[in-house]
């Protein structure tokens, strides 16, 4: 089977994530190389690890015309949504297709069950959810989608997608589809995961977190560090208005068949997912100029990918994980690497791979370890996720009379 | 908008007192249910992880083992889409409240069955399946929302979909708040229409509320205690072979399903 995809015109996006709030600070923390990791210090902070954390969140409640939706995960969203003049972009968008013919899809692990745990941790007689938080909009996986379609007022067909950490590399695909068939002209996707003991201890008890700064791809990698996220994206069909926005060419999507919580060694659905994007966006590997890796600093992660872009492409392709700065933001890892990735070709440059001090002999010379000046023409970002959920996205910026 | 034309190759139904698409079929002939099942048999699953897997992944693994069946699909390069309303609660019940109490001794195999994708990993494990598989939610228009994303598939990349709706009773104080005291589960395998097919769907979304053709009382009750169950309209107008209904879609939309017999 051979099918391939329209590709559409990125004209909006953002991210806010512990590098900071919008565009601009990623770029800077890019270009400077600097981490948004620290000390765990969530929660009850007894778990020795690292994260990446969004300030302010504690203090700053949605306005009250939001507020049974309001918890962590909900004001994340809220901040994301106001960088960039993304909000303005979206309202565009309404008033020139309506607001039933835009979609909603995004990604997210654990939507808000913070506030799921916050309410276990403050039951009443040990039964019931305290009245402050037995509101029943925040305590379902929908709870981020229905919140940010009422947000920006969208009415089209609203879908959370939850495959972990591909959740919001997998809603470009759905949005593709859409578009591609007519059912929408628009399509907002994204993706928002928060600080959450469920993530934390979770991770924790697969013995997957590091006790210190995650370092993607080095020999001595200890495992991740979680961070918090949110990321949004506005695709629309290409025409006169949009030709100089740049381009989502195609979506790869696979499962491995392998393990819940560890990738295939083999790589062979990583692989698949990755001969999906190509294919569905008629490239070829000589023409990917630089991969956003999913990295997350575990040890069979790392080890697998490492692999698969030796065994798959030339060293003109470059290649890293920024989860060294950023940390592994889970659910709203696709948006935000898909962001960055798009920060790469606006911005001619490929991110060095953060927090690697000893590089994994495994490790070929594609790998930028530091910062790299050069045009980037068309890139990848992966995302592999728990339940071997893969998706690999694809790019490009588009030149005058070259196609794509 | 634009229509959707699509074939149900198979039908998979779940709850303890309708264990499959004939029941339902008996059913709306006017007949008994049979006495409650307690648990689904989800046998396409190992004995092994079938004691792992919770009752949510047992559900879901059943109704989607009914449907490809039906479809003579070969299972492994079937893509899939799980949906379900409320994820599994009992997992999160279970999760907060080890959370609230001693975090370090949370299970790690608890964990990975907490994420909303549990379904769709065990059954592409279990299935050696590496094609897409996804896992979304749209609370209580999960079922209308989630069929249109397996449709728009199928239909964009012309390939066979397996679509899975499930929710399971929720426990504890969580289970107090959202109100789905009941298991219930369906799958359709869907395929774009062909000039071949006898019979089609109509898919489109309309700016209308939800409606449908009576349904016995007993239907009626299992759609107000599980979202999940909001697949029932449709299902009857497939064992009725024929009819239209509007399902929940998303906030202001609707999934308008007109059923085709054209043999």
């Amino acid at each position: 089977m051979h099918v391939t995809t329209l590709p559409l015109a990125v004209t909006a996006y953002t991210a806010t994530s512990a590098l900071g709030l919008g565009l601009g600070a990623h770029l800077d923390a890019l270009d400077q190389q600097r981490s948004g990791l620290r000390p765990g210090d969530f929660g009850n902070g007894s778990l020795a690890c690292w994260i990446g954390r969004v300030p302010g969140l504690e203090t700053n409640a949605l306005p009250a015309d939001f507020a049974q939706w309001d918890c962590r995960n909900n004001r994340l969203a809220w901040l994301g949504m106001h960088q960039d003049d993304f909000m303005a972009q979206v309202g565009a968008a309404r008033q020139r297709y309506g607001a039933t013919r835009i979609a909603l899809l995004l990604g997210t692990s654990t939507a808000s069950i913070g506030a799921t745990e916050e309410g276990y941790r403050r039951l009443e007689d040990d039964q019931r959810l305290p009245a402050d938080l037995h509101r029943k909009a925040i305590h379902t996986p929908h709870s981020l989608t229905a919140f940010v379609a009422t947000a920006l007022d969208i009415d089209g067909p609203s879908l959370t997608i939850s495959t972990a950490c591909s959740s919001s590399a997998k809603v470009f695909a759905s949005a593709q589809r859409l578009i591609q068939l007519g059912i929408v002209d628009a399509a907002v996707v994204g993706g928002v995961d928060s600080l959450c003991d469920s993530v934390l201890f979770g991770f924790n008890a697969l013995e997957l977190v590091s006790p210190e700064p995650c370092r993607p791809f080095d020999a001595k990698r200890r495992g991740i560090s979680i961070g918090e996220a949110a990321g949004f994206a506005l695709l629309e069909r290409i025409d006169d208005d949009t030709t100089t926005s740049l381009r989502l060419l195609g979506c790869g999507e696979s499962s491995d068949a392998h393990h819940m919580s560890t990738p295939d060694p083999l790589g062979l659905g990583a692989e698949l997912a990755l001969r999906d994007v190509l294919d569905r966006a008629r490239i070829d590997v000589s023409q990917i100029d630089y991969i956003n890796l999913h990295g997350t600093a575990s040890q069979k992660n790392d080890a697998m990918e490492a692999a698969l872009v030796a065994r798959r492409f030339p060293t003109s392709t470059r290649v890293s994980s920024t989860k060294g700065l950023t940390g592994h933001t889970l659910g709203a890892a696709g948006i935000v690497e898909a962001v960055i990735t798009l920060l790469a070709l606006r911005e001619g440059f490929v991110p060095g791979n953060a927090g690697t001090i000893t590089p994994d002999p495994a490790c070929t010379a594609h790998f930028a370890w530091r910062n790299e000046a050069r045009p980037v023409r068309i890139a990848l970002s992966h995302s592999f996720g728990f339940g071997g959920s893969n998706a690999c996205l694809a790019f490009a910026r588009p030149i005058a009379g070259a196609g794509l | 908008m634009n229509t959707l034309r699509i074939q149900v190759e198979g039908i998979g139904l779940w709850t303890p007192s309708l264990t499959g698409f004939d029941a339902l079929r008996r059913l709306l002939a006017g007949e008994a249910l049979s006495p409650p099942e307690a648990h689904p048999a989800a046998s396409a699953l190992s004995l092994n992880e079938r004691r792992r897997a919770p009752e949510s992944v047992l559900v879901a693994i059943e109704v989607a083992s009914q449907a490809v069946a039906m479809s003579r699909r070969t299972v492994s390069s079937l893509a899939c889409v799980f949906a379900s309303a409320c994820g599994d609660q009992v997992t999160t019940d279970y999760m907060c409240r080890v959370l609230a109490r001693a975090p370090t001794e949370l299970s790690p195999t608890r964990f990975h069955n907490s994420v909303h994708n549990a379904s769709a990993g065990y059954w592409t494990i279990a299935n050696d399946c590496r094609a897409p598989s996804s896992a979304i939610c749209a609370g209580h228009a999960s079922f209308g929302a989630g069929l249109l994303e397996a449709a728009v598939q199928a239909c964009a990349d012309n390939r066979a979909v397996l679509f899975v709706c499930s929710d399971t009773a929720g426990v504890g104080p969580l289970g107090e708040l959202i109100g789905c005291p009941l298991a219930f589960g369906s799958a359709l395998v869907v395929s774009p229409c062909t000039d071949a097919s006898t019979s089609s769907v109509s898919l489109a979304l309309v700016a209308s509320e939800p409606h449908h053709a009576p349904l016995p009382a007993v239907c009626l009750a299992w759609m107000r205690d599980n979202p999940s169950a909001a697949c029932l309209p449709l299902l009857a107008q497939l064992a009725r072979g024929g009819g239209e209904c509007v399902l929940a879609a998303s906030k202001k939309l609707g999934l308008h399903v007109q059923m085709e017999v054209t043999a």
